[in-house]
């Protein structure tokens, strides 16, 4: 009824290409951002920041990063944890050798450096595909934890192996270490989500996006009608690799503060970063919104649910929340490979016809 | 399990007022993920000391006891929600079982004012109580497990152990390269030659290791190992038939479900300890009577006098103490975490303490203070009978070489409380 573009004219080719051309779409963006801007930070608690939104925003960067390799690309990379290590310890370097530089830098030159990483372990994707790079990502990923495991410099030789982020203001306002804000911490979070959003979904809008849409769907046509697979595939391991720094960075220094890199950036970092593409769905950018969202709001909805209002044992429901996870997979693999976006879609789309569907 | 559990999260969430007039003990378990075998017991063990309280006694001073479960799996991110989760329940003291959590939970506890007591694990340094003021790891900590195995050596060497070939196998993570530094302070002092073998986590696989120690030939080998790793070391030593009395593990390489798969194999195998092992203490009789007679049990119930589970429930036993020094100190019967904090630091382990509570000789004696928030970390070692399926104390629980280890405790604090601008207390 509402949601149609039936009388949203648009008399210029910037109106009519733009983001969210129908009206409503319009709207919509700006009033969740205006809440999640104006609103959410003065009703969040310690709770909710720690168990939920800061978790799904820094998932958020690093599924939009892996997107763009996988879903835009189609180059398939298990090496994502590896590179959200390499985006932790940067950010610890930088932060813990230049103290008095804002954190903000630091977590973007973290992004630059997982780029260079990023740009390196793509080179072979010039030569293999498929599984074979699948493999090769996934040596990167092997590689990497074992290198900042092995080389002290990395965590400036303590005992433990294991990093921790000192405090470090924006404003002064803290945003890392133990006394920090739960506002602050989902605000900053936000920022580089928000930013990173904007951006990825520009950047595949544009050219770039395209020769890399042209390369995943298949990169002998685009190399004869002129797409550079050289240019295509480096710039998306180098853009992918930038946003999973990003969450790399944010992941160490503002969720977690210490981390210990075998233990949070193994291959289950890759493989559920991965999982929330493929349920949220492969080349969108709401989709890595959604598939991030399922994947951290469920073992919290599934543990509140099982445990504090149904008393069962912790383990049942623990076990439990895996099978229900795999289940999912499963089932959006079988019956929507294009994952919850296409749902949302199709939902428009119908939307759209609403009421009357003839 | 069977304890009540209330809608915490969703309390926590509508920031309801204050707990209700009862004890909170968060117990952040994992009875899943490839360290279940050594949580479930643990697990088991801390609920049953509380629920013991609770039916037999009427909780701890007049006031009932509630122990929280909540699933980590050993997952950093899990700890974390379940930490948020629990903290606004009036949670008394946390015991996370994992030295990565407890990495996380350092300085979020200090900011948060609640105590945090890591038995046998976690940070060395925050025996340190001038910088750490919110973390306890008494009875003894990793440091002290690394010198008492290399004092264990000296005593069956008769004192003398230079150019001897020490194998160390850990776990590749901030748990297992806890004991290196000791262990290269140790070296250098004793003369003997340390070799250091990673395992990557989980540990299932060792071949390579293995192979490794049967070309050098170590004399002895240590083990940092948790999980699945330890019953794959224990398999691989008896595949290449390394003399097991040689084979010291941590006291997280010495539990029961550890030695088992590796049958008649694991004879003669050694572990460190902090505490004693078994079944034969009059507490048994009690939790037998009040806890598994009645249902009440934690888990499956089947876990009651393995070495993990007597561990799990020592770390309840001192955290009701310390639950009780605070109510002392502070003349109230419903204590705050910031008073546990206060009993924690004044917990005095006596001997008779420790019989009246039903577990006479179970653990070292030891007297807390501001500045030693990690006892006297005296070690043990006990060995494994593979024919009667039992642990005994082979060597009694022995001082350790504190000189070499307060000294690397003063440097790691110190660079600690630099890195965080934190100002010594205890003046």
């Amino acid at each position: 009824m509402f949601y149609r573009e039936a009388g949203d004219f648009k008399t210029s080719y910037v109106a009519d290409n733009q983001t969210f051309p129908i009206a409503f779409d319009r709207w919509r963006y700006y009033a969740v951002l205006a809440v999640a801007f104006l609103v959410v930070p003065f009703l969040v608690n310690d709770y909710w920041v720690n168990a939920i939104l800061v978790p799904f925003l820094i998932y958020s960067i690093a599924a939009i990063g892996l997107n763009i390799l996988t879903g835009y690309c189609g180059q398939v990379s298990l090496g994502t944890g590896g590179f959200m290590a390499v985006g932790a310890y940067a950010c610890y370097k930088l932060m813990t050798a230049f103290p008095d530089v804002n954190i903000i830098i630091h977590i973007i030159l973290s992004g630059g450096i997982t780029a260079m990483v990023g740009t390196l372990f793509g080179l072979p994707s010039l030569r293999i595909k498929g599984f074979y790079l699948a493999v090769a990502t996934l040596a990167a990923q092997f590689f990497l934890v074992w290198m900042f495991n092995k080389v002290s410099w990395f965590y400036n030789y303590s005992a433990s192996g294991q990093i921790s982020a000192p405090e470090r203001t924006v404003m002064g306002v803290a945003v890392t270490g133990p006394n920090v804000e739960p506002w602050a911490m989902y605000m900053i979070c936000l920022v580089f989500c928000f930013a990173c959003a904007v951006i990825a979904r520009n950047l595949t809008r544009g050219t770039l996006g395209r020769t890399w849409m042209a390369i995943r769907d298949m990169d002998i046509a685009a190399e004869i009608i002129g797409v550079n697979p050289l240019k295509a595939k480096l710039t998306a391991f180098a853009i992918s690799s930038f946003f999973v720094g990003i969450s790399g960075a944010l992941f160490f220094a503002v969720y977690l503060g210490a981390i210990e890199v075998g233990e949070v950036f193994g291959i289950q970092k890759s493989f559920i970063v991965l999982f929330m593409i493929i349920i949220g769905g492969l080349g969108s950018i709401f989709g890595s919104f959604a598939g991030a969202a399922l994947l951290v709001v469920l073992p919290v909805f599934l543990k509140l649910l099982g445990v504090d209002l149904l008393g069962w044992p912790t383990d049942i429901v623990a076990h439990f929340q895996l099978v229900i996870v795999g289940l999912l997979i499963i089932l959006f693999l079988i019956l929507e490979p294009h994952g919850m976006a296409q749902l949302w879609r199709v939902a428009k789309e119908k939307l759209r016809l609403w009421p009357f569907p003839h | 399990m069977k304890m009540k559990l209330t809608t915490m999260a969703l309390t926590a969430l509508m920031a309801a007022g204050p707990a209700m007039a009862d004890l909170v003990f968060p117990s952040l378990s994992y009875r899943t993920g490839p360290f279940a075998a050594g949580g479930i017991p643990f697990a088991d063990g801390y609920a049953d000391y509380f629920t013991l309280l609770n039916e037999r006694d009427g909780g701890i001073g007049g006031v009932m006891t509630r122990v929280i479960e909540c699933e980590t799996a050993y997952n950093t991110e899990r700890g974390v929600e379940c930490y948020e989760a629990t903290k606004n329940e009036g949670s008394l003291v946390y015991q996370p079982l994992s030295t990565g959590i407890t990495y996380q939970l350092i300085p979020r506890t200090t900011a948060d004012n609640i105590p945090m007591h890591t038995l046998g694990y976690g940070r060395t340094s925050a025996k340190n109580g001038k910088v750490f003021s919110h973390t306890f790891n008494y009875p003894a900590n990793y440091w002290d497990g690394a010198s008492g195995a290399v004092n264990y050596l000296l005593e069956i060497n008769s004192n003398d152990i230079s150019g001897k070939k020490v194998a160390l196998v850990y776990h590749n993570s901030a748990y297992g390269k806890e004991p290196i530094p000791t262990l290269e302070a140790l070296a250098a002092k004793h003369g003997f030659e340390l070799l250091l073998l990673a395992v990557d986590s989980p540990g299932q696989e060792q071949k390579s290791q293995w192979l490794q120690i049967r070309q050098q030939r170590p004399d002895y080998v240590l083990m940092w190992g948790w999980g699945v790793m330890n019953q794959v070391a224990i398999q691989e030593a008896a595949n290449i038939r390394f003399p097991m009395e040689n084979f010291i593990g941590i006291w997280w390489s010495g539990g029961e479900h550890d030695v088992m798969p590796a049958g008649d194999g694991a004879n003669g195998y050694k572990a460190l300890t902090f505490h004693n092992v078994g079944s034969d203490f009059p507490i048994y009789e009690d939790i037998q009577k009040y806890v598994v007679a009645t249902g009440k049990a934690a888990g499956a119930g089947d876990q009651v006098g393995s070495v993990l589970y007597n561990r799990g429930m020592y770390a309840a036993m001192l955290a009701a103490e310390g639950a009780r020094e605070a109510q002392r100190i502070h003349g109230v019967a419903d204590i705050t975490p910031a008073m546990m904090r206060d009993g924690l630091e004044a917990l005095n382990m006596t001997e008779e303490r420790m019989a009246a509570l039903g577990l006479p000789n179970f653990g070292p004696t030891f007297t807390a203070t501001c500045e030693n928030h990690g006892g006297d970390g005296l070690v043990g070692v006990v060995q494994w009978d593979a024919t009667a399926k039992t642990w005994s104390l082979v060597s009694d629980f022995k001082s350790t070489d504190q000189d070499v280890i307060n000294a690397l405790i003063e440097a790691d604090s110190a660079a600690y409380a630099a890195e965080n601008n934190i100002a010594p207390r205890c003046n």
